[in-house]
């Protein structure tokens, strides 16, 4: 079995064959073609990685963490000597199944979607590039690995959200994301130039417990793990950097799905895991704890996502409010030290999220390309697929049992409530409000769209700037089979995917956590005092969850009135378009990088370099030459003349030099 | 007389490292100075394209083909025939020249010099394809041809002399070419880029002759050997003080080369109005002759002058970086704003450099080659759209992606192996340098870590303005790349991206080089000399270099077993040092 976890370069290797192909011939290959090729490939990955799951599962569990190294990458370069390998263990084969399983449906659904699209063969490269990227970052064996999926998944995230490049802002948010990830990748290159200053490796096999790391001080091991979490909150869009992912869903949507719910926004919670002995042992000591600023990060991420969702228009950005919010829950989890139930939420959150954003891209295919909520309502009838599954979606995420949502919510709340002090019982508290306003938001979306008014054939106010005047003379129609079959396999997961970890230990039912354990060593156990208390806390959130939907559903029941105004505007009162603009960060920031980051830069250049700096030197210049002109009988002006100067003053000095000598 | 027995003393100490002599033997019996034909060829090539007749241009371009070419053969040659792990200088070669005061013309390069004969033989015949189109191609090739020869005498001569002639030697052709096929105000460029390296080289050749002449004092001979002056320079011969001097001296001249912060406004003149070929040159390779020189001169001569003097190296180095970038942010001209970013780009070489590392100087000499590749590509499209549309503006361009997306895409590309992307040859150039400054200058290396973001930003800035969008007017109707063209791009890509994945080849050629330059200056900043006040080793023990190293744990590649605890004490006693 060894043999075929060295060959676990495939899973990346196959995605990226296929996108050097798309690249150099996708014209040629043309529609369908080129769609099928990818798929293709990210599903032979797909099979290799469970072949490699069932090849580790047959090991030992100590015995499952096996490193094989295809070539050094930095190689004489003194001690600084990193391998260009993958690690395959219980942690990098979970990303690994879901991150091909839930692709390849995605790059299935994207054949459908992106249907006579100019750039259908582009579009396909690009996503297995990302697949590529994305497998070498959850198989990387040391840190750089991981950097250059993490680079590699930026670049293809710039790409596929601008992949309409012709409208501005597409173009726009697109150099947003990379460039704040980028502040998140200053981050992680710092963490991993402290990693290799003291331990002299960035090898993910020294870092597995927090007992290896060995007496390094507090202040050094907090500095590594909250950088490393700078790098996470880039990727992993968590307050103040997840600026880029709301502006993100310019990007055709199978992107939104693929990119910015199921997997990339993901990394940052893969690495702060693999990490997770950094942030462990920062936890024991005294001072400053990381997993505190990860847990409230997380929570404040939660519960601020949440309240801008609710007062979202266009479809696909109260997904994007709520996928921040759902990873505010996986870093709250991480933060306490529940690695697994953080991973948990994540493989879940992958499968409804994925499928609500699909289904959301459904509807707006079957809209014509309209993304206002406003302009939507009664769907269901005229798209019984998509609204069927968006509903399964609605309830995995609303926390309602037994969908998947529920189950991994449930332990990541449970495990705050028991991780000790006061802090864990706030954090459980906001928690549970977050989701509270989760059910809410997710119950105003499925009444706006699917049920209610059929608002649809009212004209465009062409208010809020849609690029595309929708085509009304159409009726809503459901979305080919290309498109409608992974949504209804998402539906599926969304619904047993909760059986993964159930909150069970007699028999034990936990699978996934027992799984991740062998990679998890050393992480803190959070016990729940009794099974009773673990009970109420689970009704509780099942009471809050159930009470978001009530309100939901009063207020949106019959859709929006004629006049289009949204109820909640009424009784939200100014601090309703505070929501609209989610807290004006976006544009507080949009104002200070053309106000005074404009003005500094513009000073640089103008100011210091070009007249003063530059001014100097001219100015240098015009003296000689002045000086020149006065001398001008007995110089001829001539560059050469200089050089002839400078030659003559060298043998002078020269000769004093050596009448010194003797 | 004290002062001779040192010499003798440390010149036998030295030898393994710097002497010329020693490896000259053994490549006694090969039959062909490679080294010497590489500058002729170059040479004989513009001779004979000088004679051509007016009226067939094309013979003249034939010929630079040819010679440009075959010197790009002799690269290869060099680069196959190196021997990876051998010390000191290979493919030596000695000519005399001014036997009375010891100049002469001796060849010979090791790691470091051997990638800078190989990027400048490459970059020459492609700045030649991609100037296919300009006119008056006779003259244009008989300049670019000198300019070659130039440029390569620079890299491998072994005579302070020689070195000083090729390095001045460059500013002549280079000069015509700005002002016979630059663009706008060339002739102000041509001159403010002559006149500026000029005051540079002042300060050089004042320094060259006061060493040689400190030499004579000494030892009552002449010479200008590289190898016999930094034995001398370095083993203590000279007074502290006037080693600081004569490092000022040389650290000028380079500086302005590089260019390094506050001396680069040449830069940007020089860049911009120049032909695209020039701009590629420029880039490529003119700009390593700064760092080259650091490297090859300045920090060997005087390594105590070095230790002494990095910390305001360090701190230029990373204000070019972080600088450089903040002010091609607000470039309205695409070609300017590059040349800003090379600013920043040499800023990390100057920083890899003087952090004293082996990390740090890989990683620089990585980056001058890894520039020199990407930036060539940008310039060169940059060179393509402005054939086509007779502007640089970025506000004039936009949507291009959409008309022209073959030459968009590469353009995108070469941007990101530009930004540092990892896979392409920037990154590793730039993470090993900031590795190496990290060590030593831990603050350094994080004020220039953020330079990484600021790359980002300027670049894909003017990306966006200049490629996405909907084409208009002329922009709509552009020609997207022409085969010839494509082949001046895509070879300096694809290596890009190859050594982005697997640097090794380059590391390990320079990385004897590079330990050797390391060792030297532990030793020499070690040794005790005559100029000690108190003359006891233990005074000097003090001001000993000493690069850090780190135990690694102990390696276990095989899953399955945990670290056994041999690698837990290691890595205590060695956070114990640093902590």
């Amino acid at each position: 079995m060894q043999r075929f976890l060295d060959l676990v370069w495939v899973v990346p290797a196959s995605p990226a064959l296929g996108a050097v192909v798309l690249l150099l011939f996708g014209k040629r290959i043309g529609e369908p073609k080129a769609g099928w090729i990818a798929t293709g490939t990210i599903s032979l990955s797909f099979v290799w990685s469970v072949i490699t799951f069932f090849a580790l599962q047959s090991q030992p569990g100590e015995e499952r963490h096996h490193v094989y190294n295809l070539w050094k990458w930095f190689a004489g370069t003194g001690d600084f000597s990193v391998s260009f390998g993958f690690l395959v263990d219980p942690l990098s084969v979970t990303m690994m199944l879901f991150v091909t399983g839930i692709g390849a449906l995605i790059h299935l659904y994207s054949i459908g979607y992106m249907h006579g699209d100019p750039r259908f063969s582009r579009f396909f490269a690009y996503l297995n590039l990302f697949a590529a990227s994305m497998l070498i970052l959850v198989l990387g064996s040391n840190f750089l690995m991981t950097f250059l999926g993490w680079e590699g998944v930026g670049l293809c995230s710039y790409l596929l959200i601008s992949f309409w490049f012709e409208k501005n802002s597409a173009a726009v948010a697109g150099k947003k994301a990379f460039v704040t990830n980028r502040v998140g990748d200053f981050g992680f290159m710092l963490a991993m130039f402290l990693i290799f200053s003291k331990f002299g490796t960035l090898d993910y096999v020294h870092f597995g417990r927090a007992s290896e790391l060995g007496d390094i001080s507090h202040g050094t091991v907090t500095a590594i793990a909250l950088l490393l979490f700078v790098g996470a909150m880039g990727k992993s869009a968590q307050v103040p950097l997840h600026i880029w992912l709301p502006d993100a869903m310019e990007g055709p949507t199978p992107v939104s799905a693929l990119i910015h719910a199921a997997t990339m926004v993901t990394a940052g919670v893969f690495l702060v895991s693999r990490s997770h002995a950094f942030f462990d042992l920062s936890n024991l000591g005294e001072g400053l704890q990381a997993g505190t600023v990860v847990a409230w990060v997380g929570a404040i991420t939660a519960l601020g996502a949440a309240t801008v969702a609710i007062r979202q228009n266009d479809i696909k950005r109260v997904l994007a409010y709520s996928t921040l919010s759902q990873l505010g829950y996986m870093f709250l989890a991480l933060g306490v030290g529940a690695y697994s139930a953080g991973l948990f939420h994540m493989v879940t959150h992958a499968f409804f999220k994925a499928l609500l954003f699909l289904g959301s891209g459904s509807v707006i295919h079957g809209m014509h390309h309209e993304q206002d909520m406003r302009r939507m309502g009664g769907l269901k009838k005229f798209m019984p697929i998509t609204g069927f599954t968006f509903i399964f979606g609605w309830l995995a995420i609303a926390g309602v049992p037994p969908f998947a949502g529920f189950w991994s919510k449930d332990e990541i709340l449970a495990k705050a409530f028991f991780s000790g002090g006061v802090s864990g019982k706030a954090l459980w508290a906001v928690g549970m409000l977050a989701a509270l306003l989760t059910a809410f938001y997710m119950t105003r979306q499925v009444w706006l769209v699917f049920y209610g008014n059929e608002r649809f054939r009212v004209p465009a106010h062409g208010e809020d700037g849609h690029a595309t005047e929708p085509d009304h003379a159409h009726e809503p129609h459901e979305s080919p089979t290309t498109m409608v079959l992974p949504l209804v396999v998402l539906s599926g997961l969304s619904i047993v995917g909760g059986f993964l970890s159930l909150p069970f230990t007699q028999p034990n039912l936990e699978f996934l956590t027992h799984w991740l354990e062998p990679s998890l060593e050393g992480a803190p156990e959070i016990h729940i005092d009794s099974f009773s208390s673990g009970f109420m806390l689970s009704v509780g959130a099942v009471v809050v969850g159930i009470i978001g939907i009530v309100i939901g559903r009063a207020m949106y029941q019959r859709g929006l009135p004629d006049d289009g105004v949204d109820p909640m505007e009424s009784r939200l009162g100014a601090f309703s378009r505070v929501l609209e603009n989610a807290y004006f960060l976006d544009i507080g920031l949009a104002k200070f990088v053309s106000g005074p980051a404009t003005k500094f830069a513009t000073f640089l250049a103008e100011g210091v370099d070009r007249k003063t700096i530059d001014g100097a030197v001219n100015g240098i210049g015009r003296s000689v030459k002045e000086a020149g002109d006065g001398l001008r009988r007995m110089q001829t002006g001539l560059v050469r003349n200089y050089a002839l100067a400078i030659v003559a003053g060298a043998v002078m000095l020269l000769a004093y030099m050596w009448t010194r000598a003797i | 007389m004290i002062a001779t027995e040192t010499v003798t003393h440390t010149a036998g100490k030295a030898t393994t490292m710097f002497s010329e002599t020693v490896f000259s033997t053994e490549h006694g019996t090969r039959s062909f100075p490679v080294l010497t034909a590489m500058i002729l060829v170059p040479l004989a090539g513009a001779l004979l394209a000088m004679v051509m007749p007016k009226r067939r241009p094309e013979y003249a371009r034939v010929i630079g083909y040819v010679a440009a070419m075959a010197t790009f053969g002799m690269a290869v040659f060099l680069l196959l025939n190196f021997k990876t792990s051998q010390h000191g200088y290979q493919f030596f070669e000695e000519h005399g020249w001014i036997d009375a005061v010891g100049v002469s013309f001796n060849f010979g390069i090791d790691g470091i010099a051997l990638f800078m004969v190989v990027l400048t033989a490459l970059l020459f015949p492609i700045g030649l394809l991609a100037s296919a189109k300009l006119e008056n191609p006779r003259a244009f090739t008989v300049w670019m041809l000198l300019l070659e020869m130039s440029v390569i005498g620079v890299f491998v001569a072994r005579d302070l002399i020689a070195f000083f002639v090729f390095f001045e030697l460059v500013l002549v052709p280079m000069y015509f070419l700005i002002a016979g096929w630059g663009h706008g105000n060339n002739a102000y460029a041509a001159t403010k880029f002559f006149l500026y390296t000029m005051a540079g080289s002042a300060f050089l050749f004042v320094a060259i002759l006061t060493l040689g002449a400190l030499y004579h004092q000494e030892t009552g001979d002449w010479t200008f050997a590289i190898g016999k002056l930094t034995e001398f320079a370095a083993g203590g011969n000279i007074a502290p003080v006037t080693g600081k001097l004569l490092f000022v001296g040389f650290a000028i001249a380079f500086a302005v080369k590089v260019p390094l912060f506050p001396l680069h406004t040449w830069l940007p003149d020089a860049h911009t109005e120049a032909p695209t070929a020039g701009s590629v040159v420029l880039a490529g390779v003119m700009l390593k002759m700064g760092t080259y020189g650091f490297l090859r001169l300045a920090i060997p001569m005087f390594p105590r002058a070095a230790v002494w003097a990095a910390p305001v190296m360090l701190t230029l180095a990373v204000i070019g970086i972080i600088y450089g970038a903040i002010v091609a942010t607000m470039q309205p001209d695409l070609k300017r704003l590059i040349a800003y970013s090379s600013v920043a780009h040499l800023g990390f070489v100057v920083m890899g450099t003087f952090a004293l590392t082996t990390q740090g100087m890989q990683g620089g000499i990585f980056t001058m080659v890894s520039h020199g590749l990407t930036t060539g590509v940008l310039f060169l499209i940059v060179g393509m759209i402005y054939d086509r549309r007779h502007t640089r503006l970025i506000a004039d361009l936009g949507g291009l992606w959409k008309s022209v997306p073959i030459m968009s895409g590469l353009f995108l590309a070469a941007t990101f192996a530009s930004i540092g992307l990892p896979g392409f040859s920037g990154f590793v150039g730039e993470f090993t340098a900031l590795v190496g400054t990290f060590v030593t200058r831990r603050w350094w290396a994080v004020a220039a870590t953020a330079g990484v973001i600021l790359a980002a930003v300027y670049l894909l800035w003017a990306y966006q303005r200049a490629f996405t969008g909907e084409p208009e007017g002329d922009n709509a109707t552009m020609q997207d790349i022409s085969f010839r063209e494509l082949v001046t791009v895509v070879p300096l890509l694809a290596l890009s991206l190859f050594l982005g994945f697997y640097p090794k080849p380059l590391f390990d050629r320079s990385e004897v080089a590079v330990k050797d330059l390391m060792t030297h200056i532990e030793t020499w900043t070690c040794e005790p000399d005559q100029f000690d006040e108190n003359n006891d080793a233990d005074g000097r023990e003090s001001e000993c270099y000493k690069e850090p190293v780190r135990v690694p744990p102990k390696d276990h590649e095989s899953g399955g077993e945990s670290p056994g605890e041999d690698s837990h004490t290691e890595t205590d006693a060695e956070d114990g040092e640093h902590g």
